[in-house]
């Protein structure tokens, strides 16, 4: 972890922060999913905490995400309120979206997700429309497209890159590049060496970076983000990482590499991250310990206020077709 | 008066009417942009010239010619729309919707309902299709039904140049996604000028030819051929109301059933295969609602169940021709 200029400590500590909340967040799902007190689809991001608490810290509310369903740890990164995230996952009106996305599906433009899709590959075309529109508009806005290593190979991918590439979109593309696309190893769909090596085709920036440091993720993000702000148009970067969890709550694991997933575990990035902190001297044991006390808090009041709140009425489902209502 | 108001006072083709639509649009909203391969005027201003003269007046900024890439054009539109624009995308060609068929179906359609209400989606999708210039199975299909199945996406589909004009002008300020439908085969038609700037509710049918004897329900291009049918049997004193559509999703029932309750007789004419159809649904609604009232069973007349042929007996052959609609009326008066 030794980076030429090193980020403020507020940086330093705020990503450690968006770190924590993800990884917090999702041992509280799991328990809460385990006990049956909500029922739902979970993709895990855990383990992928540090590629968007890096990243988001060098945007703003005024800039663009687009995630897929793994994507809880870029929504909280993003600063999409933990209690509307666990509302909707549970179902209920007070939801981001009022309980009728769900999981894969969280929006809350007021942080800039703007969309969450359960379709591989899908992030890509609607990110650069984003773009496209604070480009018009001369606005210096930037739009991020998170999606994982298999959306790769999906056609609209390619479609994207070359477009944003021709037109110099102000976006980010961030593979996160967990070795799996379901039960599917990286070398067995994945022609390419590297992801980022496909950004030759298109002429952009492609780089490859341990999305499991920090402090690499930070830089070779704020480069990107910097680039696209400036005008400069789109990169490519690949953010090596793995998935502790699995595809999805209850996945048997039995596709993977043998120790492979213990291996990943024991660099967990967010303990390896705390430990730098306090031994570089940016923080004390007693404030982060302090910090992971209130994000825990924050994460109870969630949960409560989450299995607290009521469940959509049934007119919903006339409600949100259409702007307005059709009787059918 | 400006130019482009002095010009719709005359007749006018379908190209043109919906180029003046668009005209208007842009000239009248900076939210307005249009997508799609070929259209700026570097690239002759789209296959058929429908967009001829855009990219000049109000730049290519605006009036992007695209890479030949469905998906990334219906995402781009999807995005920037999200944001407040108002793009009209075009797919040159109903079939190749297709290829964007996941952008327009699972994001156009649905983030609206998906966000609660957060986001949505006013694009507009412009296309073109219809069997006559012999393009065979991958060029001129008509698959309203695809999209008229999906909750989210309103589907409009004109019979005119100037419905063609007010529909599409409804279209880009309607705040849900919209996919406009174009037939090729009657584009270069003359017809009566629109008003200018004036737009034609979506969701709601025309009663083009009033009548009391049988309900003929169409949209597109065979709704000619239905007030053609129409005028020849009202010289055998049969009075025929012919109703255009306009808008196949949201479905205006109501009209229908008016019309229906009041002559007894239904026949749904559309140039998609029968199967499956628009006309499905018609028919079936007539049926829930107005059983026992009929004097006949609801009649369809659609295309064969067979990909577009080629030769063109076959493919003459393929679409309801005026005699079928013919056929299938009188079997419904008899
Ligand atoms: C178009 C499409 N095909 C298949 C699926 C089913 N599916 C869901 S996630 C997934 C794996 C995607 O892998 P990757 O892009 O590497 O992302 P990860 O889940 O590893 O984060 C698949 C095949 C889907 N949702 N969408
Ligand atoms: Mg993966």
């Amino acid at each position: 972890m030794n980076q030429p200029a090193l980020p403020s400590r507020e940086i330093l500590v705020d990503i450690y922060r968006r770190m924590t909340l993800i990884k917090q967040n999702d041992e509280r799902f799991l328990a809460v999913i385990k006990a049956g007190q909500i029922v739902a689809p979970y993709y895990s991001p855990r383990g992928q905490e540090a590629i968007p608490s890096a990243l988001s810290v060098s945007l703003t509310d005024q800039d663009y995400i687009c995630t897929i369903y793994r994507g809880f740890h870029d929504m909280l990164a993003k600063g999409v309120p933990v209690r509307m995230l666990w509302a909707e996952v549970a179902g209920r009106t007070t939801g981001t979206c009022k309980g009728k996305g769900g999981p894969m599906h969280i929006t809350h433009p007021q942080s800039g997700v703007m969309v969450t899709t359960g379709i591989v590959g899908s992030s890509m075309p609607i990110a650069n429309g984003l773009a496209l529109a604070a480009q018009i508009r001369g606005e210096k806005r930037v739009a991020v497209a998170y999606f994982g290593d298999g959306a790769s190979n999906i056609g609209a991918f390619h479609e994207s890159l070359n477009m944003a590439a021709v037109w110099k979109l102000p976006v980010v593309f961030v593979c996160q590049n967990n070795g799996y696309g379901e039960h599917t190893r990286y070398e067995i769909a994945t022609s390419a060496a590297r992801i980022s090596d496909r950004a030759a085709g298109y002429q952009i920036p492609g780089i490859t970076v341990d999305g499991n440091d920090p402090l690499a993720m930070y830089h070779v993000a704020r480069q990107a983000i910097e680039r696209a702000r400036s005008g400069e148009g789109p990169t490519l970067i690949e953010a090596k990482t793995f998935r502790f969890q699995g595809h999805v709550f209850g996945d048997a694991d039995s596709y993977m590499l043998k120790g492979e997933k213990e291996a990943a575990m024991a660099r967990d990035p967010v303990p390896a991250y705390r430990k730098w902190l306090i031994e570089q001297g940016h923080a004390t044991e007693a404030s982060l310990a302090k910090l992971e006390e209130a994000i825990n808090a924050e994460i109870s009041a969630a949960v409560e206020f989450a299995l607290s709140s009521p469940v959509p009425d049934i007119s919903e489902l006339r409600r949100d077709v259409f702007a307005q209502e059709v009787l059918s | 008066m400006n130019a482009a108001q002095a010009q719709t006072s005359k007749p006018l083709n379908t190209i043109q009417a919906v180029n003046l639509a668009l005209d208007e649009a842009m000239r009248t909203d900076p939210n307005v942009i249009l997508l799609g391969e070929d259209i700026a005027d570097e690239q002759a201003g789209g296959i058929v010239g429908v967009t001829k003269g855009l990219s000049q007046k109000y730049g290519t900024s605006r009036v992007r010619s695209t890479p030949i890439s469905e998906q990334a054009i219906i995402g781009a539109a999807i995005g920037a729309a999200i944001v407040g624009m108002r793009p009209v995308a075009e797919i040159m060609l109903m079939n190749f919707t297709a290829v964007a068929m996941d952008m327009i179906v699972n994001h156009a359609a649905k983030l609206r309902f998906m966000s609660g209400g957060q986001t949505h989606v006013p694009i507009t999708i412009r296309t073109m299709t219809g069997a006559g210039f012999g393009t065979g199975g991958q060029h001129a299909d008509y698959l309203e039904a695809w999209f008229a199945h999906t909750p989210g996406i309103k589907v409009v589909a004109p019979s005119s140049p100037a419905d063609a004009y007010g529909l599409m002008l409804a279209c880009i300020f309607d705040d849900d996604p919209c996919l406009f439908i174009e037939n090729m085969p009657t584009y270069w038609n003359p017809g009566p000028a629109p008003q200018p700037g004036v737009r034609i509710p979506l969701g709601r049918a025309n009663v083009l030819r009033p009548g009391t004897d049988v309900t003929v329900v169409s949209y597109s291009r065979t709704v000619a051929d239905c007030v053609a049918v129409a005028e020849k049997l009202s010289k055998e004193g049969v009075s025929a109301e012919v109703l255009d559509l306009r808008t196949i999703s949201p479905l205006d029932m109501d009209t229908v059933l008016q019309s229906v309750a009041k002559t007894r007789r239904a026949v749904i004419v559309h140039e998609a295969v029968k199967a499956f159809g628009v006309g499905a649904e018609i028919a079936a609604n007539i049926n829930e609602h107005l059983f026992g009232q009929l004097k006949a069973p609801v009649g369809r007349v659609g295309a064969y169940f067979s990909p577009v042929p080629f030769a063109k007996v076959l493919e003459t052959e393929f679409v309801p021709t005026p005699a079928r609609i013919e056929a299938a009326l009188r079997a419904t008066l008899k």
